[in-house]
């Protein structure tokens, strides 16, 4: 099994000026968005929608329509990838823009974010539902795509030098060589994140079907609308029924879309070893041998195939032949650099100038101790999980039979969008009167633990069985058995898990440290609940702050503490 | 055979010089040095030369995937700027999408070329049968062996009618058996005459698939490539192995590839001099073994470089860096393809391990530049410490970033054999001290 982590994780960088820079840049863009719609209309105009009804069998026509945003999303996430990851992988100088401000995108916690882009497209389609139906598709699409680039950009960098040469020889065009070549081999890598992100999808979808952005409440007909009724409503029942209509959803998504897919991506392995297991997928293997399935799928693949070899050449001067004068090639770089500049100074500017005007540097300091106090809750809940996890982890993943079992429910669990089953936490938290700073501190990790559990169990069965004799035949138990033997083998395993739950709780804080239960409001001191607050008094400069406060912290936090570690990882204790 | 009489130039090598380009795009050390070859109708010519003789650069260049620093190359009278049609190759890896069955692996030129689809279809499968792989057609190649993988490599090469196919090494990823049987198949083709093509330019490093193949054989020096000699092999096809004649020339040509060796004995075959000598990964293991071999039965502290090949069962891929380290060393002498071992050797391999150890250091700080130089920094600073990129700088003055890095590691390993230092690999610092 192998390591299951996003793509980007794994970049082995330092923070740099261009990260600075693009991050300027990124809040600027959300900025400009708000500032811009701001001045069209206030306040909003709500769109004509229906209302949502708890009847249970109106649910599957929610699941329905959540499934199709899944969809929209998933399409606008592909469109984006293939592009934005080309321009990176094919333009140096977009590259040294562009591959930062994914860095950073990944690292935003576009969930505090909603509220602009619910702004945004309900003023691009005044009056109508589409508006919110993007805003809702947007918020998927942002949970996916910056992973997904990322990958197709690492697999574009990563094409094997003989393929390429032979691609070369032949004289592909760009376009040719594109479908030929670089996509199917970033087929694998891409399947495998689209995959990671659908538990952000799922999560992301739930949140964003019913908002709050001061006196405009929109409700999109779906599972997440549902839910927020049935809170509203005090509804415990239909909540259960929400949770149990997820399950159905998310284990249909999974067998007949992802199943298939991730059998079909096992043929662009480059690895020319017939050994691999192949996943296998019923309704993949249907297809293939339903013999009018696959008449009627072939003038499809003909006219599919056709375009694929069209002779068309990317807009770009041949590397090759034409090497531009160097002289001029500095030139341009300078010119290029210089534009950068302003842009960031300029944008950063802007950012100061919006946040100003309401707020001062003691609103600076506030989100500063808040932010912190998040962040102590994201790591001790981590640091807590492990200490669950992985014993448990490592127990399921040395006996085979077992590990077959629960993987697969382990990865369906960090699937499953756990907003869903916040209600419960929250009645038993206002139930019994418990301490909301503590308790719904849980929250966070109940979606993202799965990441270190799944993690920890394919460390553990991949851990090398003659070490394992060796440890046993040398008589190694007890501590030292951990110590010496199984911590630092499932290491890297653990550590992506660790990483990529760390990711997903900081998402999550935004959610959990502030909920409602009917007309009752919980919230735990933190940087979630100063977002989420401030989401619902459509107090935009407070998000801006709050949004980012937390993205510094998330993208310190990352580059300074995990990303050295995972690199340690790499080098000390990889066992192949 | 072909037409030999008419000969015409196919391709016209002229005056090429490659230069390595690093990271930052600037050029550094030569790598091909005013190499000049033709290419006539109806021969197969051979480069042959060592890892670092730039032979794969070579052939790169007369492909059109890469362009050379200087001179040119025309292939029919016009110049190569890119990939032309007429010229196909063969990779060492094979080479082969994992995604397209072999038939559309075999295809994948001729739909490029907006051939349609079933003249495509009708001439990738004749393709496919001249170089017997029928039955594989809608074969995925992971399916495939090495040797099945390699004939779908000259089928998609064969089918696009070449004039000239180039071969990278196509042979050296197989196993011998395989090895042999692809050759022998591909030299019937061509003595037969039923392949399309009019040359074939290939690489190797294996002297024998030269002699066995070729018409000509080009033998490249290595750091920077330069032709050292040119053989012609007029020895009827099919050839054998055993034939004296053959034998000879392939003694001949041992010989020819270890002269470099003489003519620079005072710093032995590496290139460069001092600190800036560029030497290759092998290992102590390697070094202690090969003495060993030759201090034994049958050789007694002597051999002929084809025998000890033969009996060893490495190539001179492997075999020549780890001779001219013994002789860079003092502990081997080479010469007209022949090693023997020093007084030294003699005495390391009847010794203790710890003796072993002390020997080795002896000759490692007194023949190998860079060790000393680390031994000595070690020595006179304070802290007895030193960062290994303050040497990795140094050898990047002198050498690419990549022989650097090979030849730091090299010595590393030696004199960690040899105690002359530690070597911390995760804080990447030398030291004197030994852990605790």
């Amino acid at each position: 099994m192998k390591v299951i982590g996003f793509a980007g994780l794994a970049r082995r960088s330092l923070p740099s000026y261009w990260d600075a820079a693009a991050f300027v840049l990124v809040i600027a863009v959300l900025v400009a968005i708000v500032s811009g719609s701001h001045g069209v209309a206030v306040p909003l105009p709500p769109p004509e929608q229906a209302p949502v009804d708890l009847d249970y069998w109106n649910l599957p026509y929610y699941a329905l329509r959540t499934t199709l945003r899944m969809f929209a999303a998933l399409i606008a996430s592909l469109i984006f990838t293939f592009t934005y990851a080309t321009i990176c992988a094919k333009s140096r100088r977009a590259e040294m823009v562009l591959i930062p401000v994914l860095d950073v995108l990944q690292s935003v916690p576009i969930l505090g974010f909603l509220s602009f882009t619910v702004t945004f497209f309900l003023n691009l389609f005044p009056g109508q539902v589409l508006g919110a139906e993007c805003a809702a598709v947007f918020a998927i699409f942002t949970s996916q795509a910056w992973n997904m680039a990322f990958s197709f950009y690492q697999s574009m960098r990563t094409v094997p030098k003989d393929l390429d040469e032979v691609s070369r020889g032949f004289q592909l065009t760009g376009w040719q060589k594109f479908w030929q070549l670089e996509a199917p081999f970033a087929v694998p890598g891409l399947v495998w994140n689209t995959m990671m992100s659908m538990s952000g999808g799922w999560f992301f979808v739930v949140a964003a079907e019913a908002i709050t952005v001061g006196d405009t409440t929109i409700k999109l007909p779906g599972i997440g609308s549902y839910l927020a009724v049935a809170i509203d409503g005090q509804r415990l029942d239909a909540v259960f029924a929400a949770v149990v209509a997820m399950l159905f959803v998310i284990l249909a998504y999974d067998q007949i879309l992802f199943r298939p897919v991730v059998a079909w991506a096992g043929k662009f392995r480059v690895e020319l070893t017939a050994g691999d297991v192949d996943n296998e997928s019923w309704v993949l293997t249907i297809f293939k041998r339903s013999r009018w399935i696959q008449a009627l799928l072939w003038p499809l693949g003909w006219v599919l195939r056709r375009i694929a070899f069209l002779p068309l050449r990317f807009p770009r001067v041949s590397v090759l032949s034409a090497r531009p004068a160097p002289g001029f090639s500095r030139i341009m770089d300078v010119l290029w650099y210089i534009l950068i500049a302003v842009g960031v100074v300029w944008s950063g500017w802007m950012v100061v100038d919006f946040v100003s005007t309401t707020l001062g540097w003691a609103d600076v300091g506030e989100a500063f101790k808040l932010t912190f106090f998040t962040m102590i809750r994201v790591v001790g809940l981590i640091f807590l999980a492990s200490i669950v996890w992985v014993p448990v982890g490592v127990w399921i993943g040395l006996r085979p039979k077992v590990a077959d079992i629960i993987q697969p429910i382990a990865q369906f669990l960090a699937a499953f969008p756990v907003n869903v089953v916040f209600p419960f936490v929250v009645v038993g938290v206002i139930y019994f009167n418990l301490n909301p700073d503590i308790w719904l501190s849980f929250l966070i990790v109940f979606g993202t633990q799965w990441y270190i559990l799944f993690n920890v169990i394919a460390g553990a069965s991949a851990f090398p069985h003659d070490l394992r004799e060796a440890a046993e035949n040398f008589h190694v138990k007890g501590w030292l058995w951990w110590k010496s033997v199984m911590l630092p083998g499932i290491f890297p395993y653990y550590f992506t898990g660790a990483l990529t739950a760390s990711g997903g709780s900081w998402n999550a804080a935004i959610v959990a440290e502030y909920v409602k239960w009917g007309q009752d409001k919980v919230s735990a001191h933190g940087i979630g609940s100063y977002i989420s607050i401030a989401t619902d008094a459509g107090d935009f400069p407070r998000i801006v702050l709050g949004v980012a406060m937390m993205s510094i912290f998330v993208t310190m936090l990352n580059r300074f503490v995990w990303r050295r570690l995972f690199t340690m990882a790499e080098r000390r204790l990889r066992l192949d | 055979m072909a037409q030999l009489a008419n000969a015409t130039d196919l391709l016209d090598v002229r005056h090429v010089k490659q230069r390595y380009r690093n990271s930052n795009g600037d050029e550094g050390q030569l790598v091909l040095d005013d190499v000049s070859i033709k290419l006539v109708e109806g021969e197969i010519v051979g480069l042959l030369g060592r890892s670092g003789c730039g032979k794969s650069s070579l052939l790169r260049i007369v492909a059109g995937l890469s362009m050379p620093s200087e001179g040119d190359v025309t292939f029919q009278s016009a110049p190569v700027t890119g990939p032309v049609n007429g010229v196909a190759m063969v990779f060492q890896s094979f080479a082969l999408f994992p995604w397209m069955s072999v038939l559309d692996n075999v295809e994948l030129g001729l739909k490029v070329q907006g051939v349609s689809d079933s003249e495509a279809r009708r001439r990738a499968l004749s393709a496919i049968d001249l170089i017997g792989l029928d039955g594989f057609e809608s074969a995925y190649p992971k399916e495939l062996s090495g040797g099945m993988r390699q004939r779908v490599g000259f089928a998609r090469a064969l089918v696009v009618n070449p004039k000239i196919l180039l071969m990278d090494e196509p042979f050296s990823a197989l196993d011998v058996l395989t090895a042999e049987t692809l050759r022998t198949d591909l030299l019937d083709l061509w003595t037969e005459g039923r392949m399309p093509i009019k040359s074939i330019l290939m690489v190797t490093h294996n002297i024998e698939e030269a002699v066995l193949m070729c018409d000509r054989i080009i033998v490249l020096s290595s750091n920077p490539g330069r032709i050292a000699s040119e053989i012609r092999v007029s020895l009827p096809h099919p050839r054998n192995r055993l034939d004296p004649e053959f034998r000879q020339l392939v003694n001949d040509i041992y010989a020819r590839m270890t002269q470099g060796s003489i003519k620079t004995a005072t710093h032995g075959a590496f290139p460069g001099s001092g600190i800036g000598m560029s030497l290759p990964h092998v290992s102590t293991n390697s070094l202690a073994g090969l003495m060993e071999t030759l201090a034994g039965k049958p050789f007694e502290g002597k051999a002929a470089l084809p025998i000890l090949a033969e009996e060893t069962g490495m190539e001179i891929d492997e075999l020549f860096p780890i001779a001219e380290t013994l002789q860079l060393m003092r502990f081997a002498e080479i010469a007209d393809g022949q090693i023997g071992l020093t007084d030294a050797a003699n005495r390391f391999v009847h010794a203790e391990v710890d003796v072993r150890k002390k020997i080795f250091s002896d000759h490692l700080i007194a023949y190998v530049p860079l060790a000393a130089r680390i031994r000595q920094v070690l020595d006179e600073r304070p802290t007895h410490r030193a960062p290994s990129n303050r040497f990795l700088g140094e050898l990047e003055d002198h050498m690419s970033d990549d022989y650097a890095e090979t030849t730091l590691e090299a010595v590393t390993n030696w004199g960690r054999y040899g105690e002359l230092f530690a070597f911390d690999e995760a804080a990447q610092v030398f030291s004197l001290e030994d852990p605790t």
